[in-house]
């Protein structure tokens, strides 16, 4: 008998680059999850079924047990922590850069140091191992705005091509952490599961390499 | 604090109610009783001691995870414990003392200052057995089948799978890796989360021998069923013998575990490294399908003992009683309740004592309606005699 395995994908711009992917590694939903409303979608396997849900809350499914694996971003796993998940593969997809940023030609700041984040463990982690005292303060969108509005001194974010920052007077100072999405297993699934999770762990970095082969050549 | 606050507990704090109590108890006395037929002794250790003899040997996750206040009649510091394993290592080297081997069982509520795992409570009844004395492969084997048949006692033998793992593989490794502290405890996180990807970034950036390269690249790659042991094999074959050692036991375990438990599921994963502070040899969990986490671990830790100036081989495993219970279908067998009036007859009081020696609930009726409710028979008297009726 076929386990059942429940996969997690990050909605959004992840989800666009995810699903052909998966379909490289023969798992193609039964319908078109961009066109429909439903959260939970069947696929060509019987066993298979795929979750759309937000970025953020896919480690804290596959921890739960609440999905096998799942598909997010290293930036959200950073920010979460990933306790008790396995990282096996980078799916070499919606890449970018987590960075400080602030405003063009910024001063050092001296004493401590506002910063506005959504990613408030990750600042508070790289500053602390820098040795700086930083204010963290958590916001949910629009950071740029942050100095500009002299709430912040800097922002820590997803920089992708620069061009909202230089849009608004800022720029790129401190590169945290090269970001890509990964695939996550929970461990007692990878356990437990093993014989189903490891050929489509095989299959999709086949087709990761051949991306990779495709790219160099 | 608000009026409503004041009923709840704190977070991650559990009590139990009449019917989940009452499976609790009656799981705890049918595990110490199989326990006690294996020959293990149960004993007590406190709720709370010097901080010192509870941290001694361990790693630093229980030390964070250790309440702690101060003695007021010595101003030492003292813990409550976190994990009962340690205090029963202290009793078998400094209080026993007995020469040979020693089993020993316990059964009493911990508390964790965090949750160990997501939606653990933080007062979890741990339960274990540690075997001190022996280090081959017959205890282990004796250990992790008591580990089983207590999976079997409480109903969760279902779908039941073991992981096994081994230090030695690891720690074989190391010694002729010739890494850095530091490059040991990345090389650690690395294989705790499986990051294939920053694992071959880290293993390349090392410089070191294409051998010893291939293994450190392949050891989070061993995983699997029990052909993961001939792939180690032949990977290690020019590994030092303790890697090699510790395959070939391995090995060993899992046949002769098979032989015992045929319908047993066996995963390998010879990159747990759980409490890789202080095991030392085997280490292995039982999981289940429907369970996110382990539902009960153990290994070997020869060393701990020699904190308290005996080093013993010893080997155990625990459990936490409530999550086995909750997890569990089983259905505690129905009470036999039977009502009797509130009177002041000596016959009565006779009846009603014979029958509580018989292992009947017998309840007094204080009330008209209140005791009826939960009872299936009455003592009514006819001819004198006091018998029991059905309601």
């Amino acid at each position: 008998m076929k386990q059942q395995l429940t996969i997690a994908l990050s909605k959004g711009r992840i989800l666009k680059e995810t699903l052909p992917l998966l379909a490289e590694a023969d798992i193609v939903p039964a319908e078109d999850i961009h066109s429909s409303r439903k959260l939970i979608f069947d696929t060509n396997h019987d066993n298979i079924k795929l979750v759309v849900i937000r970025a953020t809350d896919v480690p804290t499914y596959v921890e739960y047990g609440g999905a096998d694996m799942g598909i997010a971003g290293k930036d959200v796993l950073l920010e979460h922590g990933a306790a008790g998940l396995y990282e096996p593969l980078d799916l070499k997809i919606s890449k970018c850069k987590l960075m400080v940023a602030g405003p063009k030609d910024a001063k050092p700041v001296e004493g401590r140091m506002k910063v506005a984040s959504k990613f408030v463990n990750v600042t508070r982690d790289y500053f602390a191992k820098q040795g700086t005292q930083v204010d963290i303060i958590k916001l949910y969108g629009a950071m740029e705005l942050a100095p500009l509005m002299g709430l912040a001194d800097r922002i820590v974010d997803i920089v992708d091509t620069g061009n909202t920052l230089r849009a608004n007077g800022l720029e790129p100072m401190e590169e945290i952490a090269d970001i890509s999405s990964r695939l996550v297993v929970g461990q007692p699934s990878m356990k437990m599961k093993y014989r189903q999770i490891q050929p489509i762990l095989d299959k999709l970095a086949d087709a990761i390499n051949r991306r990779d082969a495709e790219v160099t050549q | 604090m608000a009026l409503a606050d004041r009923w709840l507990l704190p977070e991650g704090v559990q009590e139990l109610l009449p019917s989940q109590a009452r499976r609790v108890e009656l799981s705890r006395r049918r595990l110490l009783d199989l326990y006690e037929h294996w020959g293990y002794e149960l004993v007590m250790p406190p709720l709370f001691e010097h901080l010192e003899s509870l941290l001694t040997g361990v790693g630093r996750d229980l030390e964070l995870n250790t309440v702690k206040a101060t003695d007021q009649m010595s101003g030492h510091l003292i813990g409550v414990r976190a994990d009962i394993t340690p205090q029963v290592a202290r009793i078998d080297a400094h209080r026993l003392r007995t020469p040979g081997v020693t089993r020993l069982c316990y059964a009493g509520p911990v508390v964790h200052a965090m949750p160990t795992q997501p939606l653990a409570s933080r007062n979890p009844l741990q339960i274990g057995a540690e075997l001190y004395g022996h280090s081959g492969i017959e205890s282990d084997v004796e250990v992790i089948s008591l580990m089983v048949e207590t999976m079997q006692a409480v109903g969760l033998e279902h779908e039941l799978s073991i992981d096994l793992g081994h230090v030695g593989v690891f720690t074989g490794l190391m010694e002729v890796a010739q890494l850095t502290e530091q490059q040991k405890e990345q090389y650690l996180d690395i294989l705790s989360r499986k990051a294939l990807p920053e694992l071959t970034l880290f293993v390349n950036a090392l410089d070191a021998k294409p051998i010893i390269a291939k293994c450190l690249l392949e050891l989070p790659r061993l995983n699997g069923g029990v052909e993961v042991l001939a792939r180690a094999r032949q990977l290690f074959a020019e590994a030092p013998a303790r890697v090699l050692d510790a395959i070939e036991y391995l090995q060993q375990l899992t046949d002769r575990l098979a032989l015992r438990f045929p319908d047993l599921d066996q995963y390998f994963d010879l990159s747990e490294l759980r409490g890789y502070n202080y095991h030392t040899g085997v280490v292995f969990a039982a999981y289940i399908p429907r369970f996110g986490q382990a539902i009960a671990k153990g290994g070997r830790y020869d060393e701990i003992g020699r904190d308290f100036g005996r080093a013993r081989p010893a080997t155990g495993f625990s459990a936490d009683l409530y999550t086995l219970v909750e997890l569990s279908s089983d259905v505690a067998p129905s009470l036999q309740r039977v009502l009797a009036p509130a009177e002041e007859d000596a016959s009565l009081l006779e009846k009603v004592k014979q029958l509580r020696a018989d292992g009947v609930s017998v309840i007094y009726a204080l009330s008209d309606v209140e005791p009826a409710t939960k009872c299936t028979a009455q003592l009514v008297q006819r001819n004198g005699e006091w018998v029991v009726s059905d309601l």
